[in-house]
């Protein structure tokens, strides 16, 4: 199960590997009732932005505690750097609460990443539901951006309901393009949604894809994970081309307070992108 | 004109290798219909007579919620089958279906299937383990949509 | 008097009461001594300053669930086997603050202090331990990322190592191939001898900065009879472990049996005390804390121990991953013998029975592990 990581390491950050890193927010933009996303800028001229779609940061708010939370920017940025997270725990909600202008810690970024070097040639299917629209978006945002290299692409997104559509105009942008197929589907409807209602996991049995050349990008709740890659076996997609982002507790992110198991693997150096093959035998087991 | 369906059915996977004479028979139920965005295709309660493989459009299966009113509860889409109340007693709809889009569709007569099924039972063994299918994948995904996986834990 | 340092693997014998000599040469050197002693009716690891903090005279009496403090016969000076405390609480400390920050109005930034490691010499280290040092070592320097804390403590130590001359209650070095005879990663190794109305301790240099230490030490060169009674001892602890652990293909068997009945066995007896994770010499586990002053204007970052046994320790999306006994306590031993292999190439165990011992209700790793290896071939007995 070995890593993937490819970005550079600066040398600080391998020598002090708990010592944050100061970013401003530049700004803060409410997604939906309790989903928010951070823009951030260094704090010193000096710093990079660098890394891979599927990553993330550990961001720290002064006093209150640090979290994980993806990267949603494109890697292609290079001045700035995006999150996307609810307002669930201490810590996100304390950061719901910040202001633009207001520092905060990063560490990152860490992980490994959705494979997109050697793809060339392939068919991209890739399945969201809810906040893991998130993590995907640096790699649709490589993917359109080197688009040429690439044959289907198809995104299908399942959001709880119309209202918690993440990212609802560029979605609206994306779908206008001759080039990129969006469906888009709700759990549950409201009065004047005319769309898809349903979990996302059946739009996978007819969505324009040819499975045996398929490199499907799945990121959402584990269930929802575990349905839509059965979906997609199904239709042929092999598990050694099939990729998953997992969760678990994080405290320091680089493999030392062991809070991230998840069986033999540490989801922060060992993932949290996984290749579906390799974690088969714990995937999907209870209590694991 | 009936004989123009078949290809349109083989090439579908939920008559994938259904044996020829049985394909046969259910084209010869089959009709082509199309409707208008938000058309009523039936009402809860409606005689169940007939099914539907959508060949284009999206149509919404609803249910009348009092103070709510028409509420969707899953959309069927091109390629997939609309209803199975037309199997079981007593044979009415459990819900409403309407058109969200213009929908093309094949509609098949339930009522001469029905018959049919009784009377030729490896008939009715084909078509109804398929549905049993169409059944399952949709219980599976209505109890994904009910353990509201995107809803806040706390 | 030896005016010059023993080479490399020399054996010198020292008579008992030189011990004090060695600590003393340590001190001046600056170390600081820790070393076992008695306290709180268990012999621990501590600051010593002298031959008399030593348990002379003391042994131990272990069994799962038991722990005893008992007068020896004789005057051994390491004639007992590991009590609570594992060397890794001197190099990874069990509370210790990884940074301070100060904020003002919206803005802070981080107070950045220079670490002073302390010297640190180790007295009586059993080959158990220094096993479970290199585990550590796997675990904190090896990766992209190394833990600068760890790192610089374990850089300067000294280790005065002691190979075992009585198996504990609950020992199985022997079955982890970690003992009870040192082999690598000592300044001086140390056996205890008394034979005979003798009593010595054979000595072994390990590195060079040993050699300098002995060589301030009146020493004898040891005899072939020393060096082979010496030998003889050792490999007597060998026959009389308290405990033993098949380890043949242990990994695979554990992952065949993840849904093994045996785990439900453990239930309604494991208490998720953590006193297993908090005793065990390889356990890494830890948290972070994040508090600040009451002006809200200062902030510090803490790291602490922690164990997979607590109820948040799996805390995510509004529950735990695991959150039955059950779960845990497999998370724990499938960690120990069989994930870790995975992720660091060596088993988690070095053998040495503190979790065993120290489990207020016995649970023990042997058994289970039996317990699950057995019940693969009762199973095929049936067919």
């Amino acid at each position: 199960m070995g890593a993937m990581i490819e970005t550079e390491i600066a040398e600080h950050r391998v020598s002090e590997p708990m010592i944050p890193e100061l970013f401003r927010i530049e700004r803060l933009k409410r997604e939906t009732e309790d989903t928010f996303t951070l823009e951030l800028v260094p704090v010193e001229e000096t710093t990079k932005i660098s890394f891979l779609p599927g990553q993330f940061n550990m961001l720290y708010v002064f006093g209150v505690g640090e979290v994980a939370i993806s990267i949603s920017s494109g890697p292609a940025e290079t001045s700035r750097l995006e999150h996307t997270t609810r307002r669930v725990g201490v810590v996100t909600k304390a950061m719901g609460m910040l202001k633009p202008g207001d520092t905060i810690g990063v560490r990152g970024p860490y992980g490994t990443h959705w494979p997109v070097t050697e793809e060339n040639g392939r068919d991209f299917v890739v399945v969201a539901g809810g906040i893991g629209l998130a993590p995907l978006r640096p790699v649709l945002y490589h993917l359109m951006a080197q688009r040429e290299r690439y044959r289907n692409i198809v995104l299908l997104y399942g959001a709880r309901s119309p209202e918690e559509i993440l990212y609802k105009r560029e979605l609206e942008r994306w779908r206008g393009k001759f080039d990129l197929e969006v469906q888009v589907t709700v759990d549950r409807g409201a009065s004047g949604w005319r769309g898809n209602v349903g979990v996302v996991t059946p739009l996978i049995a007819r969505a324009p894809f040819n499975p045996s050349n398929t490199v499907a990008l799945v990121c959402g709740p584990e269930i929802m994970m575990r349905f839509a890659a059965m979906e997609l076996q199904k239709r042929g997609v092999p598990a050694e081309r099939t990729y998953l982002s997992m969760e678990r507790n994080m405290k320091c992110a680089v493999g030392h307070c062991g809070h991230c198991q998840f069986g033999p693997t540490f989801v922060c150096k060992d993932g949290p992108v996984f290749r579906l093959d390799r974690i088969a035998p714990i995937f999907g087991k209870g209590e694991i | 004109m009936i004989q123009s369906l078949e290809p349109v059915l083989k090439g579908h996977p939920f008559f994938a290798e259904m044996p020829e004479k049985h394909l046969e028979f259910i084209t010869g139920c089959a009709k082509n219909v199309a409707f208008p965005e938000l058309h009523t295709i039936f009402h809860e309660g409606d005689p169940a007579n007939e099914f539907y493989f959508i060949r284009e459009g999206l149509v919404s299966v609803e249910l009348l919620v009092p103070n709510r009113g028409a509420t969707t509860v899953q959309t069927v889409a091109e390629g997939e089958i609309l209803g199975w109340s037309w199997v079981s007693p007593p044979y009415r709809w459990h819900f409403g279906a309407r058109t969200l889009q213009r929908t093309r569709a094949l509609v098949f007569d339930a009522k001469c299937l029905r018959t049919k099924c009784e009377e030729d039972h490896d008939l009715g063994y084909e078509l109804l383990s398929r549905f049993v299918n169409v059944i399952s994948a949709r219980l599976d995904a209505t109890r994904l949509q009910l353990l509201d996986i995107y809803g806040r834990n706390d | 008097m030896s005016p010059r340092a023993p080479a490399r693997n020399a054996y010198v014998l020292l008579a008992p009461p030189q011990i004090e000599l060695l600590i003393q040469s340590l001190l001046r050197r600056g170390y600081e001594v820790i070393g076992p002693t008695i306290r709180d009716g268990a012999i621990l690891y501590d600051h010593v300053s002298s031959l008399a903090a030593l348990p002379q005279g003391w042994t131990d009496e272990q069994e799962g669930g038991k722990y005893r403090l008992k007068r020896r016969a004789d005057d051994a000076l390491f004639g007992y086997n590991v009590g609570p405390h594992a060397w890794k609480k001197f190099l990874f400390p069990a509370l210790t603050c990884l940074w301070k920050a100060q904020r003002t109005n919206g803005h802070f930034q981080i107070l950045s202090e220079e670490r002073k490691p302390p010297k640190l010499a180790f007295l009586g280290m059993r080959a158990c331990e220094l096993h479970a040092i290199e585990i550590q070592d796997k675990v904190f320097l090896q990766g992209p990322y190394a833990d600068p804390i760890y790192k610089s403590r374990r850089a300067g130590i000294f280790v005065v190592a002691v190979n075992c001359a009585q198996a504990g209650g609950t020992c199985f070095c022997d079955s982890m191939g970690t003992g009870p005879k040192v082999a690598s990663g000592y300044d001086l190794s140390l056996t205890e001898v008394l034979q005979g109305g003798q009593h010595f301790l054979l000595a072994q240099v390990g590195t060079k900065a040993g050699a300098q230490i002995l060589a301030e030490i009146p020493t004898q060169p040891a005899g072939e009879t020393e060096i082979a009674a010496a030998n003889a001892v050792v490999e007597e602890t060998a026959r009389h472990m308290g405990r033993s652990l098949n380890t043949n293909s242990l990994k695979e068997l554990l992952y065949r049996n993840t849904e093994s009945p045996r785990w439900d066995a453990v239930v309604g007896r494991c208490l998720s005390c953590a006193n297993c994770t908090t005793v065990c010499p390889t356990c890494f586990c830890s948290t972070v804390e994040d508090l600040t002053d009451l002006t809200g204007q200062q902030a510090e970052r803490i790291r602490k121990w922690d164990s997979c046994f607590t109820t948040d320790f799996s805390y995510i999306h509004g529950g735990s991953v695991r959150a039955t006994p059950r779960s845990k306590f497999r998370q724990w031993m499938m960690h120990k013998l069989a994930y870790w292999i995975d992720q660091f190439g060596t088993s988690g165990c070095v053998g040495c029975g503190r979790c065993i011992t120290w489990c207020p209700v016995g649970i023990d790793i042997t058994e289970e592990a039996w317990a699950i290896r057995d019940s693969e071939s009762s199973v095929s007995n049936m067919a």
